[in-house]
């Protein structure tokens, strides 16, 4: 990553006047923060009702290794996951789309020597930061409701910031390629097909081969998986094919978006 | 003296089609330098290779001596640039989108905050600096521009267009700031198709049309090149050939409203119209203007 960002020649400086604009943007009144707020709540409430609410129903479930865990502890990392996720999305599709397309914030910082490619980047940095706020507060009620613990709530922070980054990445390069908002309906669909469909309230060994198949192939799938080795200390090497398939994400994703301001903005 | 800009052949296509078609300059360092034509003569392409934000499709380009393909961070650095468009933060206040951009340019915090004071105070805005932006006047958005494009202390400022759509006190205010720039010895770059603010604010201009350059000149120079020292408006009450009438009175030009009489003395020349028993409704004797010698070389057809 270091090494790339010196290929890339980034200046800190100017990726961090990126993000500051969008800490001024945050100063700007109570429309932003109910946005920011609503977005915390959402994964606890399904946490709470389906986790906690049907978990009640189910029990308690095998995970692998003859481990057996609360219903409520295998789905809380994937909401963990799914926060981190909808995070960095949020801040990536919706604001990110208003800035290039209809603000016109990217032309007037294209105007200074701020680089396509350092906009990207801290529009990134800046998801992940919105993306640390609620993944962080999410621990915070993962831990109190005691499902996860210790240092392994501490290992699956960097692992969702990890998700962060790989669906922020992503998010911004399918954004650069929004032509209205009606294309947001589909992507809106889409995330929540993965939130349904990723393992995150039932194994997917549970699944249909060919639908398991299908599932395997998707980056929540990836998230979910990572996230909740790390969260209930079930560590193992395919954690770090999970780990590998976002780190292409985001890397990916950043260089198409870089490429694409540069090409619809810089013509 | 080194050209601040200076371009040879400079050509811009977007697929099949040629904004800029080859055309060769130079700007000096304190100058004030005007590209005026119709809409869609390849300024605003020019304006934005000169800004290094498009690159040039083919030809010679060099801004403070450097090549915009290598050394575009830098020259960005030292440009200051006024888009069409106002393209303000909404989300900023007036005072931090004056930081906010002061910090794309690489200054610290305490002097993006000092620059800002400065700013406000040249465009007059100081005691709107906590409003948002939105709620600003046509006028005021355009200054607190034009103050956001001085954030990096640029040596060259590019105008695209600065008073289109503004009032004429709003404009008025704008060229005084204007002049203030020039006095501090900025050089400006700018396209209008106003005539009167290309004769108030521009030592030299160039003319474009359909990608090219027609004419180049101070607007003095051009007006004395492509015109007649003096213009006469003549209306008449009923219709007819009265143009036709005017045969060697001087070049005489028939709009639906209105015949236009290109003369030397226009005093002389509405004598001359009187005698030939022609009796206009109105007379209008004028100096020649940007405008005619603009219309002259770009033709009346509209462009849109």
């Amino acid at each position: 990553m270091v090494s790339a960002m010196v290929a890339a020649r980034l200046s800190p400086v100017r990726v961090g006047a990126v993000m500051g604009r969008n800490v001024g943007a945050l100063r700007s009144g109570p429309a932003y923060w109910l946005v920011v707020v609503s977005g915390f709540f959402e994964p606890v409430l399904y946490l709470l009702s389906i986790g906690v609410g049907v978990g009640a129903l189910v029990g308690r479930l095998e995970v692998g290794g003859g481990r057996v865990v609360d219903y409520a502890a295998f789905v809380a990392p994937a909401m963990l996951a799914v926060s981190a996720m909808s995070g960095a999305l949020a801040e990536t599709t919706f604001n990110f789309f208003f800035k290039m397309k209809y603000a016109k914030t990217f032309e007037a910082i294209l105007a200074t020597p701020v680089r396509p490619v350092e906009i990207a980047v801290g529009e990134l940095a800046w998801a992940l930061v919105r993306s640390a706020v609620y993944t962080g507060a999410f621990l915070v009620v993962m831990v109190a409701m005691g499902l996860t613990g210790g240092w392994w709530a501490l290992a699956a922070f960097p692992a969702a910031m990890l998700v962060a980054l790989a669906f922020g990445g992503v998010g911004m390069a399918l954004s650069t390629l929004m032509r209205g908002w009606q294309d947001f309906d589909l992507l809106g669909t889409g995330q929540f097909a993965l939130f349904l469909f990723s393992g995150t309230f039932s194994p997917v060994s549970d699944y249909p081969a060919v639908m398991e198949a299908v599932v395997v192939a998707t980056p929540l799938f990836h998230a979910v998986e990572l996230v909740r080795g790390l969260a209930i200390g079930q560590v193992g090497w395919g954690l770090v094919g999970h780990a590998g398939y976002l780190v292409v994400m985001a890397v990916a994703g950043l260089a198409f978006a870089a490429r694409r301001i540069q090409r619809t903005l810089c013509a | 003296m080194q050209s601040l800009i200076h371009a040879r052949g400079l050509v811009k296509r977007f697929g099949d089609f040629t904004a800029v078609d080859g055309i060769d300059l130079d700007v000096a360092p304190g100058e004030a330098f005007g590209f005026l034509g119709p809409n869609g003569a390849g300024k605003s392409s020019t304006m934005r290779m000169i800004g290094c934000v498009s690159m040039p499709s083919s030809g010679e380009l060099r801004i403070f001596g450097m090549d915009p393909v290598r050394d575009g961070v830098r020259i960005r650095g030292r440009l200051g640039v006024c888009p069409q468009l106002d393209n303000l933060d909404p989300d900023l206040t007036v005072r931090e989108n004056l930081t906010t951009y002061a910090r794309y340019f690489g200054l610290s915090r305490a002097e993006a905050r000092l620059r800002a004071d400065e700013l406000l105070d040249f465009a007059q805005l100081r005691d709107r600096a906590a409003s948002q932006v939105e709620p600003l006047s046509g006028g005021m958005k355009r200054r607190l521009t034009i103050a956001r494009a001085m954030v990096g202390d640029p040596a060259l400022v590019l105008l695209d267009e600065p008073t289109t759509g503004l009032d004429p006190q709003a404009r008025h205010l704008l060229w005084e700031r204007l002049f203030q720039l020039r006095r501090r010895g900025v050089t400006l770059v700018l396209t209008t198709h106003y005539m009167d603010e290309a004769e108030q604010l521009c030592d030299r201009l160039v003319v474009m049309d359909g990608g090219r350059i027609v004419a180049e000149g101070s607007p003095r120079s051009l007006i004395a090149a492509h015109c007649t020292p003096e213009v006469v408006e003549l209306r008449f009450a009923e219709e007819g050939d009265h143009a036709g009438k005017l045969a060697g009175v001087g070049r005489a030009e028939a709009l639906p409203d209105r015949v236009l009489l290109y003369v030397d003395d226009g005093d002389d020349a509405v004598a001359e119209v009187h005698r030939r028993g022609l009796a206009p409704s109105g007379v209008l004797v004028r100096r020649s203007t940007l405008e005619d010698v603009f219309l002259q070389l770009t033709g009346r057809t509209l462009v849109e």
